[in-house]
């Protein structure tokens, strides 16, 4: 068991590695009553070809599968598992990303009772065709609830704009017609391919005691009986570097306008400290750029353009990344034309002041402290930072290193016409 | 050891509430206002806090405020408008770094504390009214925040709901306020109401992080300086009605949206109320519910099927999301989940499990500095002074005949459905 101190932070970090492969984190908070633990697989909805566990040929799945998946490892022979967490205090949840699948469970009692129950209903797999059956109808309401929230409309739409092939555009959920062809062998493969330690990831925070818990982890992996695995292939097919479509409007039973400006990442093989440069340089750029203590804001705000729903994000993965800058509006129009036209500004040198980029810097490290006040934060970010072989331990540090030279290069790079994209909800009165 | 430790000091005009903790790398500051949610209060007050958070005197635009929150190492400052049972909240919450994680130190917490008190007391205002174009955004703003609720569709079934339910009682209202009155506000009008609200509310401040309560108390007594009040009670009563009231509303939405409102009668400051709590946890709180496993589980009727209370209110409500021409099939289980639940039709299994989850839901809760001021603020609402200790212990103590008790008195008063233009 390897420990990583972090002195300005005062937090003491945990790890090993299995000698199945999984790797194990854990994070002790003092003071805190909860426990919160994430177990997760680095198999998303990205991931829909592949080569499956012992085959040579490529495979391609139905969309949603492995949101459809997630639920079925809830249901077991004797029940479902939410019961098992509850007899023991505990709230069990999980969810589905683009890129991961994680399980997790949060309680204040029962810890190492409960920390159990998540690794083994995690690796003990239990499909069968009727309760595969059975889930097509839940999973079916979760689409249609999503069908009528704007916002997940609005998002999923920009994105869609966006990318020509890569599946990052493909609803998790998949739709009713494709989760209508998951049969109990597909979860099966999926799951083999997938599931294995190596591919895993379990982070602990919370007031544990970490060499008790690591003791324990270890031996629950050295009972069980995982062969070797080799590395997963996933193929992701040739994404052109434009967008798909420069603007769509979809029309929805709403009262109010969305509009929200994405652009499409240019480079996405980054990983690494890289990686997490890109992201973190990015974000800062648009703070400058949109956040609230700017002129911008303030323009937009009072001519009545934008109102408090006005947000802005980049998310950034391996193989694909993109910024979302809007909201909602009553001039849909307008605010697509201004939110292009202060970013095609900045492309040219204009709006960046160093003095916003210090006062932006000081503002990411108190979020990040903020941040870290939050067990699920830190587990969730972590494990999707060592997924892309970053560190969120090095966020700080990584903020204090941008320069300004550095974020009018990215302006320069990243802001560009033809990857950028307009995406509109209108009310369909 | 207490879970939590809470000083309350009794100060001229507002009460102090510190909560001395290492937990955090943010201290935490929350000012509470209080008064009766009222028709012809409840849009002023859902505009004022919009008002006073875009500026002050010393920060006379938004974008001089901010820059200077973004200066104190992004110290984070919102404002919220709700109600909590017929009484309509006001808070202002920052939150800062606590310097001693930082590398270059300067006092945060005080700066953080001084900003708020010139938040509150030294307003962007001239010769008697708030500044007008502000006025003008912010009345744009709030609209727009009460039109939002119609785009959200689980959101509005459920004040859909309370309004249809609650028509007669204040509780019907909005924190958000009432459309329709919005153009009737003034600069001159808000501020009038602001004079009267800091005079009149009940106020509360809260200050959760790794502080010295002395220290804290000597800022506060330095820079606050108010007026002594008796903040005025509601007085509310439980109506029942003799018949159900069934509401049908048609829109062009993929899912319907059935939700319910019971009356319970029973409140926080009620002595069954943690049997209500276990009762409405058995029925529909959590995954290992009635509603979960019956509506969901074992009938793939619905993603989401759920119930939770009104705790200062004494409703419990139901929400779930389901096709439209399941409608008949939905209600009749979720009645007949009711009906086991008359009939005590639950084993001491569930008693046991749902105890066990509600307890770490509460612990949980309190792990954030947010939800702490939350559940201490209980106890001003109801003019309680139950412990977290107490909460757990009560919680922990409820017997199946308290719950069948609570049963008893639970009574089916509207069921609300938001039906696809083709169903039902």
């Amino acid at each position: 068991m390897e420990k990583i101190v972090f002195d300005q932070l005062q937090e003491e970090l945990y790890y090993e590695k299995m000698t199945n492969g999984l790797d194990v984190y854990i994070l002790p908070k003092k003071g805190f009553n909860k426990t919160y633990a994430t177990f997760t697989t680095k198999y998303g909805s990205v991931d829909n070809q592949f080569i499956p566990l012992n085959k040579n040929e490529f495979v391609r799945v139905p969309d949603g599968i492995a949101h459809f998946l997630e639920h079925k490892l809830f249901e077991k022979e004797d029940g479902d598992v939410f019961q098992q967490f509850s007899q023991q205090g505990a709230s069990a949840n999980a969810f589905t990303s683009f890129t991961r699948t994680a399980y997790l469970f949060s309680s204040t009692s029962n810890v190492m009772k409960n920390l159990e129950t998540l690794i083994n209903f995690v690796q003990e797999p239990y499909f069968t065709e009727k309760t595969v059956e059975k889930e097509k109808g839940i999973i079916g309401q979760e689409i249609r609830m999503y069908e009528d929230n704007a916002d997940w409309r609005a998002y999923f739409g920009l994105i869609q704009n966006m990318y020509h092939h890569h599946p990052v555009h493909i609803d998790i959920a998949g739709t009713v017609e494709s989760i209508d062809q998951i049969t109990k062998d597909h979860l099966y493969e999926c799951y083999h391919t997938f599931y294995h330690p190596s591919n895993m990831l379990l982070f602990v925070v919370g007031s544990v005691d970490p060499t008790e818990m690591m003791q324990f982890i270890r031996k629950n992996q050295e009972e069980k009986d995982f062969k070797e695995q080799p590395e997963i292939k996933r193929r992701f097919e040739e994404e052109p570097v434009n967008v798909k479509e420069k603007k769509q409007i979809l029309k929805m039973n709403v009262q109010t306008s969305k509009c929200q400006v994405g652009i499409k990442a240019m480079q996405t093989d980054l990983k690494g400290k890289e990686l997490l440069k890109q992201e973190l340089t990015i974000n800062v750029m648009l703070d400058m750029l949109f956040g609230r203590s700017n002129d911008h804001y303030l323009q937009l705000y009072n001519e009545g353009i934008i109102d408090d729903t006005f947000y802005y994000d980049y998310t950034g993965e391996q193989g694909f990344g993109f910024a979302i800058v809007g909201g909602d509006t009553e001039h849909p129009d307008e605010l697509a034309d201004r939110i292009q036209k202060i970013l095609l500004e900045a492309k040219s040198g204009q709006h960046l002041t160093s003095e916003s980029l210090e006062r932006t810097k000081k503002k990411k490290i108190g979020g990040f402290l903020r941040a870290i006040n939050s067990p699920e934060y830190i587990a969730n970010q972590f494990t999707r930072y060592a997924f892309n072989e970053m560190d969120l331990f090095d966020v700080v540090p990584t903020l204090e290193e941008i320069t300004f030279e550095a974020v009018q290069k990215m302006a320069h790079d990243f802001i560009d016409e033809d990857r950028m994209t307009v995406g509109q909800i209108i009310p369909n009165r | 050891m207490a879970v939590v430790e809470e000083i309350v000091k009794k100060k001229k005009g507002y009460q102090l509430h510190v909560v001395p903790t290492e937990k955090y790398k943010t201290n935490t500051l929350v000012w509470k206002m209080k008064a009766p949610l009222d028709e012809e209060t409840v849009t002023f007050r859902a505009i004022l806090p919009y008002l006073l958070q875009s500026s002050s005197k010393q920060f006379p635009t938004t974008t001089k405020l901010r820059s200077y929150l973004d200066d104190l190492y992004g110290a984070n400052f919102f404002v919220d408008v709700g109600k909590k049972g017929e009484n309509h909240i006001i808070s202002f919450s920052v939150e800062v770094a606590n310097e001693k994680f930082l590398k270059n130190s300067e006092p945060l917490l005080e700066k953080g504390i001084t900003f708020l008190n010139e938040i509150l007391f030294n307003p962007n205002v001239e010769q008697g009214k708030f500044h007008e174009e502000t006025v003008t955004s912010e009345k744009r703003n709030l609209k727009q925040r009460l039109q939002s609720v119609f785009d959200d569709k689980m959101r509005y079934a459920g004040v859909r709901l309370v309004e249809e339910m609650c028509e007669t009682e204040p509780f019907s209202l909005q924190p958000n306020g009432i459309k329709e009155k919005v153009d009737d506000l003034t600069a001159k009008s808000i501020y009038q109401y602001y004079e009267k609200a800091l005079k009149e509310d009940e106020l509360d401040f809260y200050i959760i992080g790794d502080v010295d309560p002395t220290e804290v108390e000597n800022i506060c007594d330095r820079l606050f300086s108010l007026q002594d009040r008796k903040p005025k009670e509601i007085t509310m009563k439980h109506e029942v009605k003799s018949t159900v009231k069934e509401i049908k509303e048609k829109q062009e939405v993929n899912q319907g949206k059935l939700n319910i409102g019971f009356r319970t009668g029973t409140t926080y400051r009620d002595q069954d109320y943690f049997a209500l709590q276990v009762f409405n946890g058995i029925f529909g709180g959590f995954s290992h519910s009635k509603l979960f496993l019956n509506v969901r589980e074992k009938m793939s009727l619905a993603y989401y099927a759920a119930s939770r209370l009104e705790s200062h209110k004494g409703l419990l409500l139901v929400m779930s999301g389901i096709d439209s021409k399941n409608y008949e099939q939905a209600l009749t289980i979720i009645k007949e989940q009711m009906e086991a639940m008359k009939k005590g039709d639950f084993t001491d299994k569930e008693i046991e499990q749902t105890k066990a989850v509600i307890c770490n839901q509460l612990l949980e809760t309190i792990d954030t500095s947010r939800g702490l001021v939350e559940v201490l603020y209980h106890n001003v609402i109801a003019k309680q002074t139950i412990s977290i200790d107490d909460w757990l212990d009560r919680v922990k103590q409820t017997t199946k005949q308290e719950i069948l008790d609570i049963a008893q008195k639970v009574q089916l008063d509207t069921i609300y459905f938001l039906t696809g233009m083709e169903g039902a």
